[in-house]
């Protein structure tokens, strides 16, 4: 039983840590609203020359062939910068996906993902829309009970605007020419299995998020006077702040478990993802919640930075499976008859 | 990171498991807050302690079986598994002991420990007093060195099994002239001594779980300070929190609650879907004391390995014992018309010991420093905001 990073997984997230918080300002978020595409080219080249996007692309095609387990981490450093790039999408859910169909699809395009040659996005009934179908140039789509294989030519796709303009949404009619390449069995598994994956990376987004918000806060109310002296200093506001700090506390390790249980393929990955997905949202919806309060009407404002990060905390928490799906899922498990809980149970 | 168990926690846990099932009583005690309930807990004690399962994370020459905290979250599982009973002298074993052993004299040790680890002497503390509640440092309570001896005046409350415990221990003003945090000494005192009155306080089930501890210049011999005079604050603070919290309320505790909670809305699904909120709640309580386990272990894992824990273990207190009292009020409310009923009431069927439970979960958020205070601390040492 160890239930710690290593080493190298800690130093990795320090590394990653100090080129998002330098790099992903605010500012840069705000520019790349004003651009067509919202997506910043330069800054995904140089995510790429981390290695980064190439992260659990297996070595022989050009990647680091690391697990969902060494990402977790970074996942919530992509989280705390409100990273509009799609990164942990790529890295969490499009890579995974392609690892697990294999074959000549996997051989042709990881190593161009890891080169960054290329970008793939998945799109999953459960999810309504495509996150940055616009600039792919594969998109693994589920139709159905199959899955298909289309290439940037081969989808019309239709932008849905999200109040979070870091946001990318597509609706996506597949055209003529796209390939079947999962049906049956086969397609049910990647698709459970990816959107697994990509509750997991909102939930250790999510993680990231409050942190921020916790930290914007601290500093706002330190700054901000009233009374004679910082807005922080009252017990009310510093309980609002307090108990984002709790909730925050409890919701991490859940996401580390669920990310350890995709990575080893354990059969309770599921339940280990919704528990993660569930507290992990409620930890960055009442940040969000508790740092507007005390940000007062300055919260209220497009100027002020906070809402970069409450805008894409609210929307993580009813993508890749709302609340209701992840409840449900928790509900079969625990109200099933003859269910193992209790103490002793949680890791058995 | 690997989430399985070794070889030797699973042979460990068989063994606490087979113990158990030997060995802990068919019938439950009665309450430890009754004259009675409290002999048996203390025969249960020397029980445990007999078969080396007394203090499992204390050292072997000690009686114990020098656990890391993963056996010791193994041992605990098993042991509210098994629904063994509660230990009476926890005040003992698990706040006092640790700090003895850190801050005690030979001496002391040997005097002390043994007679804790068998249940021959219970422990009661004796920090709060009328007016030093929250604002433990109000501590006014005074003792007085003459030759080897401590001459106690003052008062202490709130002094949780202090009724039938043998021995108190806690804080005294030794420098009259001293404010705050300074000029107070940790002192152990036994409760036989000429001067003292032990005044029971019934608390809201009727029975004396705690009480006032009146000292009227009370003798103490100097061997039984702790730590050096002036030296109480730190001496009371330096048992980490977290390893003090996962001693008194590991996740076993509240895991098997919920599990209760579960089978408690499975048996009257019927009527508790009348409320909706009440199948959110059970499912929330549930995953809470999961997240509550996987956080202790994930945390006691860090500190095997050398880790450091701070102001973050303020945030623990404040999440079981909100859990605690949620877990109870949702049994509560899916006990309807029952839930008031005492357990032998002839129409309390299957109401088992929720009651008794919510009651207890109702101090949860008081005892051991207040959740505001819990807050106050995790706003400024942990997140930094300003005093």
């Amino acid at each position: 039983m160890d239930f710690t990073f290593t080493e190298d997984q800690l130093l990795f997230q320090e590394s990653v840590r100090d080129f998002l918080q330098n790099e992903v300002t605010c500012e840069r978020i705000r520019a790349s609203w004003e651009t067509d595409s919202g997506r910043d080219t330069a800054l995904w080249n140089q995510l790429v020359e981390l290695g980064l996007t190439g992260m659990t692309v297996p070595e022989e095609h050009g990647g680091l062939g690391m697990t969902e387990l060494d990402f977790v981490l970074l996942a919530q450093e992509c989280g705390y910068v409100a990273l509009p790039e799609p990164l942990v999408h790529t890295v969490m859910v499009a890579v995974p996906m392609l690892n697990e169909l294999g074959g000549e699809l996997a051989a042709e395009w990881l190593p161009k993902i890891a080169a960054g040659d290329a970008r793939v996005v998945v799109g999953l009934q459960q999810c309504l829309l495509v996150e940055d179908a616009h600039i792919a140039d594969l998109l693994l789509l589920q139709q159905g009970n199959v899955l298909v294989a289309a290439t940037a030519d081969q989808v019309f796709l239709k932008h849905n605007e999200s109040i979070d303009p870091s946001r990318k949404l597509f609706s996506v009619e597949v055209q003529a020419g796209a390939q079947q390449i999962a049906e049956g069995e086969q397609a049910a598994t990647c698709v459970a299995n990816a959107l697994n994956r990509g509750a997991l990376g909102c939930a250790a987004q999510a993680l990231g998020l409050a942190q921020r918000m916790v930290d914007l806060s601290v500093q706002y109310t330190s700054e901000r006077q009233q009374f004679g002296k910082p807005i922080g200093s009252f017990q009310a506001v510093k309980h609002h702040m307090a108990n984002v700090a709790v909730q925050l506390e409890y919701a991490r390790a859940p996401t580390h478990r669920a990310a350890y249980a995709i990575a080893n393929g354990q059969e309770l990955a599921a339940y280990a993802v919704s528990h993660a997905k569930i507290v992990a949202c409620e930890a960055a919806n009442l940040a969000a919640k508790n740092s507007h309060q005390v940000h007062g009407a300055m919260g209220y404002t497009w100027e002020m930075d906070l809402h970069i990060f409450m805008k894409k905390a609210w929307a993580l928490a009813n993508t890749w499976g709302d609340t209701g799906f992840h409840k449900s899922r928790i509900g079969d498990r625990i109200f099933a008859p003859r269910a193992a809980l209790g103490a002793g149970a949680t890791f058995a | 990171m690997d989430l399985e168990y070794t070889a030797e926690q699973h042979t460990f846990r068989g063994e606490v498991r087979s113990w158990l099932a030997a060995n802990v009583p068919d019938q439950p005690l009665q309450t430890f807050d009754t004259a009675e309930g409290f002999k048996q807990h203390r025969e249960w004690e020397a029980i445990l302690n007999k078969g080396r399962w007394g203090m499992v994370t204390w050292p072997e020459s000690l009686g114990g079986r020098a656990c890391d905290l993963i056996e010791w979250l193994i041992f605990e599982e098993e042991y509210y598994q098994a629904r063994a009973p509660l230990r009476v002298n926890q005040n003992g074993i698990f706040l006092l002991g640790p700090t003895l052993m850190e801050y005690g004299t030979e001496e002391q040790k040997a005097r002390i420990l043994p007679k804790m680890a068998n249940g021959e002497e219970v422990w009661a503390q004796a920090w709060s007093e009328p007016n030093a509640g929250s604002d433990m440092a109000a501590i006014r309570s005074a003792a007085k060195l003459e030759g080897d001896r401590y001459i106690i005046n003052g008062q202490k409350t709130w002094s949780t099994r202090a009724v039938w415990a043998d021995w108190c221990f806690g804080m005294f003003r030794t420098d009259p002239e001293s404010e705050r945090h300074r000029g107070l000494t940790f002192i152990l005192v036994p409760l036989d001594s000429p001067g003292i009155t032990v005044r029971p306080i019934a608390q809201l089930d009727g029975l004396p779980g705690f009480a006032e501890i009146f000292f009227d210049n009370v003798e103490v011999a100097i061997e039984n300070r702790l730590g050096d005079e002036g030296a109480g604050w730190s001496v009371a603070m330096a048992t980490a929190g977290f390893e003090r919290g996962l001693m008194l309320r590991s996740p076993a505790r509240f895991q098997e609650t919920a599990k209760r909670l579960v089978e408690l809305y499975m048996a009257n699904r019927d009527s508790a879907d009348g409320d909706p909120a009440v199948k959110d709640a059970v499912l929330r309580a549930y995953l809470n004391a999961e997240s509550y386990c996987l956080t202790t272990y994930q945390t006691a894992c860090r500190l095997n390995k050398g880790g450091k824990i701070g102001a973050e273990s303020s945030t623990n207190k404040i999440f079981w014992s909100e859990l605690d009292q949620n877990m109870h009020a949702t049994a509560i409310s899916i006990l309807g018309a029952r839930a008031e009923l005492l357990p032998h009431a002839p129409a309390a069927q299957g109401v088992g010991n929720w009651l008794d439970g919510w009651l207890f979960s109702q101090s949860g958020p008081i005892y051991a420093g207040t959740n505001e205070v819990q807050r106050n601390i995790i706003a400024e040492r942990m997140l930094g905001m300003p005093r």
